[in-house]
């Protein structure tokens, strides 16, 4: 089979298998952008125990990987009655996996605005969930947003993770179609380009992103 | 609970010593693609920092493409797709190869920024001695790089053991591959997947601590200002 | 008269279209010590580090000992010299830097040893011998063993001196040597040096203390936009300037000190 063939057979089949892992990579973004808040407010928090709860939640994940967290909440619930399909598991455990790493990026980001800013807004009159939503927030996410950059990347990849709990991935169409037409080499080669026209452009807005940060402190 | 086999204490011996099988397997397998990433990325680094605008173009389109292509796809190229082609590298052989490659490019910034990092008045004064460029570089900007670079050199190895789980989707027996065995003989799918939460916690934590420590101790680097 | 140790012709340097040296001519005689002085961005370090080629000239040449650094004549025509030949001649050059430059990740003895193991081949012990030597000479012998970061700056001058001695130089550059320091700890670092200079050492020393250029230095050299504007001996230069702009940079020091 020619490589023109072979193109005409998989590339609607992998289009739009990469539209439903973006679909993936952005729900589970959006779950991890606000648990992730969550979960950085909390650490900060000065009550212990909940700081220590988030310490705990963050270290958890981070310290566990991806695809085993997939297979805990897909085969490891299942067995215990809880049953999601391989899509929700997928985007709930990459959800959770990265606002691990997203609250982190978000301390970061809520430490480097500096003191005074609260002070000053205290000083005005301001009640701390008003100072928090008004000066602290905007100003942290802005710090924040390469470091969110760089999870989102990593997210899109991630997803392709999915494919070994059978979620209907970008990888799960790619191996679907590569034992259908023997060519596994040009199918995942074809994958891998496709990933990157994704993630090379978006990497380049990232550091465009950082090289802004740096010029401003 | 399904209709799975009872667990009693043998039942979870069993588990936990084929899990900490896997787990060995593990550990070589993410210390045999560490040792390929660092040699492979050092290269790299040095191709980024040569003279050479050829050299330093490759070394920019592979840091690149292996940074922007998820690490499962490029083990299945290397693992499925190679061997479509008579190229049979055992499923081990294979995902060493595969994280080594990726590694490099991750490591390969960490060594250029490094090696940046080391004052140039470092240089300046080996040569004032009478050091030739290759010495000052190696006895002067190297070790002083190394000590930079070990912190992220840390957290990179913590993400290549988690990583290091997918090398069971081409069938390599490390932990995540013997627990899917063990869940299709046993369907004790909850206790073995917690178990191997555990075990991946139990050496990714003392080596986030141990990184942390390094940080402390190596990252605002002792300074002769 | 004999040969200078190091002659300096018509050296010019340029940073893109930014002429630093404008053509210097100079000579330093074996034993000679000399104070470059002038207003910052005149020219001075950058002159400092053409003499042993960490700076390339643009033009001009500077010979060390009849022979020049930089470029070799083979064949009739003038090369630029190797990686390794122009070690060679630094190894005879030693330099004292504004910042000390040490080396973090060695000790204060290793600092001092890695030059005559590495570049003169010296065994280990001969090499540890000179270096406690050296540094029982810039009074620091009970340093030995420690790294730079618990140094105080005069310290690590100190050793940063010890260094450059081990390798039994014939010159010494300076470049403004205690200008980084604690104005408590920049006596310390003098005294080294006029003790170096009662020995007989040629020196060539970037200062603003003009007190210790005045009592040091055997010739003062004003520099200006990259030219000499006016030398001779300190007694000429600080008590009877014959250029108005050497005048207007000598009361202007004056009215900071
Ligand atoms: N690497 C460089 N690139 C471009 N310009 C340079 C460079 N190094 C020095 N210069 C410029 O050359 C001029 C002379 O610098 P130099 O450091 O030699 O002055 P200086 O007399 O030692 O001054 P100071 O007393 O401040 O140390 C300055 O204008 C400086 O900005
Ligand atoms: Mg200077």
């Amino acid at each position: 089979m020619s490589f023109a063939k072979l193109w005409s057979i998989i590339h609607e089949p992998l289009f739009w298998a990469a539209i439903a892992s973006l679909k993936i990579a952005l729900s589970a973004l959006l779950i991890g952008l606000v648990l992730g808040l969550a979960i950085a407010l909390a650490r900060m928090n000065p009550n212990r125990h909940l700081s220590r709860a988030a310490v705990a939640y963050i270290e958890f994940l981070r310290g566990i990987p991806a695809l085993i967290l997939l297979f805990l909440i897909y085969f490891g619930l299942a067995a215990v009655g809880i049953r999601f399909s391989s899509l929700q598991a997928a985007i709930i455990g990459l959800g959770l996996n990265a606002s691990a790493y997203l609250a982190e990026v978000y301390r970061a980001g809520l430490e480097a605005v500096p003191k005074g800013q609260t002070e000053a807004a205290r000083a005005i009159g301001m009640r701390r969930g008003q100072v928090l939503r008004w000066i602290v927030l905007p100003q942290a996410l802005a710090i924040s947003l390469p470091p969110i950059g760089n999870v989102a990347i990593s997210l899109i990849k991630d997803t392709s993770v999915a494919s070994l709990i059978a979620a209907p991935d970008l990888m799960l169409r790619a191996n679907d179609l590569s034992s259908q037409t023997f060519k596994p080499l040009e199918i995942y080669l074809v994958v891998g380009a496709i990933y990157f026209v994704i993630c090379f452009p978006l990497s380049l807005v990232v550091r465009a992103l950082e090289k802004r940060g740096e010029r401003k402190t | 609970m399904m209709d799975g086999a009872v667990v009693t204490p043998e039942m979870l011996l069993y588990l936990l010593r084929t899990l900490l099988i896997g787990a060995g397997a593990t550990i070589w397998l993410t210390a045999a693609s560490l040792v390929v990433a660092v040699v492979l990325g050092f290269g790299l680094a040095l191709m980024r920092l040569s003279d050479s605008k050829v050299l330093q173009g490759i070394a920019r389109v592979y840091l690149e493409i292996f940074r922007n292509i998820p690490i499962l796809t490029q083990l299945f190229v290397i693992y499925f797709g190679l061997s479509r082609y008579g190229i049979m590298l055992p499923a081990t052989v294979a995902a060493t190869l595969g994280f080594g490659l990726n590694g490099a490019s991750m490591l390969s910034e960490v060594f250029r920024s490094a090696i940046l990092s080391v004052d140039r008045g470092q240089r300046e004064a080996g040569l004032a001695i009478g050091l030739t460029s290759r010495q000052a570089f190696r006895l002067l900007i190297l070790p002083q790089a190394a000590r930079t670079a070990i912190p992220p050199i840390g957290n990179y190895a913590i993400g290549l053991l988690k990583d290091t789980s997918l090398a069971s989707a081409v069938a390599v027996p490390e932990i995540a591959m013997r627990a899917k065995m063990l869940v299709a003989e046993t369907y004790l799918s909850t206790e073995i997947y917690m178990m191997v939460a555990v075990v991946y916690l139990a050496l990714s934590l003392p080596l986030a601590r141990l990184t942390a420590l390094a940080e402390r101790r190596f990252s605002p680097h002792r300074s002769a200002a | 008269m004999s040969e200078p140790l190091v002659r300096i012709r018509g050296l010019k340097k340029a940073y893109g279209i930014h002429l630093v040296l404008q053509g210097i001519d100079l000579d330093v005689h074996s034993g000679e010590k000399l104070c470059l002085i002038g207003p910052s961005g005149s020219g001075k370090t950058t002159l400092l580090r053409c003499v042993n080629w960490l700076e390339e000239p643009t033009g001009g040449e500077i010979l060390i000992d009849g022979a020049p650094i930089g470029t070799v004549a083979k064949g009739g025509r003038s090369h630029r010299m190797s990686d390794v030949e122009l070690a060679r001649m630094r190894a005879g050059i030693g330099m004292v830097f504004q910042r000390f430059n040490l080396f973090p990740h060695l000790t204060v003895l290793e600092n001092v040893m890695l030059g005559p193991v590495r570049v003169l081949g010296a065994g280990r012990a001969e090499a540890e011998a000179t270096a406690r030597g050296l540094l029982a000479k810039v009074g620091l012998s009970e340093k030995v063993a420690a790294y730079p970061d618990r140094l105080s700056g005069g310290q690590q001058q100190r050793v940063a001196i010890a260094r450059a001695l081990a390798m039994k130089p014939k010159l010494m550059l300076f470049d403004e040597p205690t200008s980084a320091l604690d104005p408590e700890l920049v006596g310390e670092v003098l005294a080294v040096m006029r003790q170096l200079a009662n020995e007989g050492m040629t020196m060539i020393i970037v200062t603003h203390e003009m007190r210790f250029a005045e009592t040091v230095a055997d010739k003062v050299v004003f520099m200006a936009d990259g030219l000499i504007v006016e030398e001779g001996p300190p007694a000429r230069i600080f008590r009877d300037p014959q250029v108005e702009r050497t005048r207007a940079f000598l009361s202007a020091v004056e009215h900071r000190v």
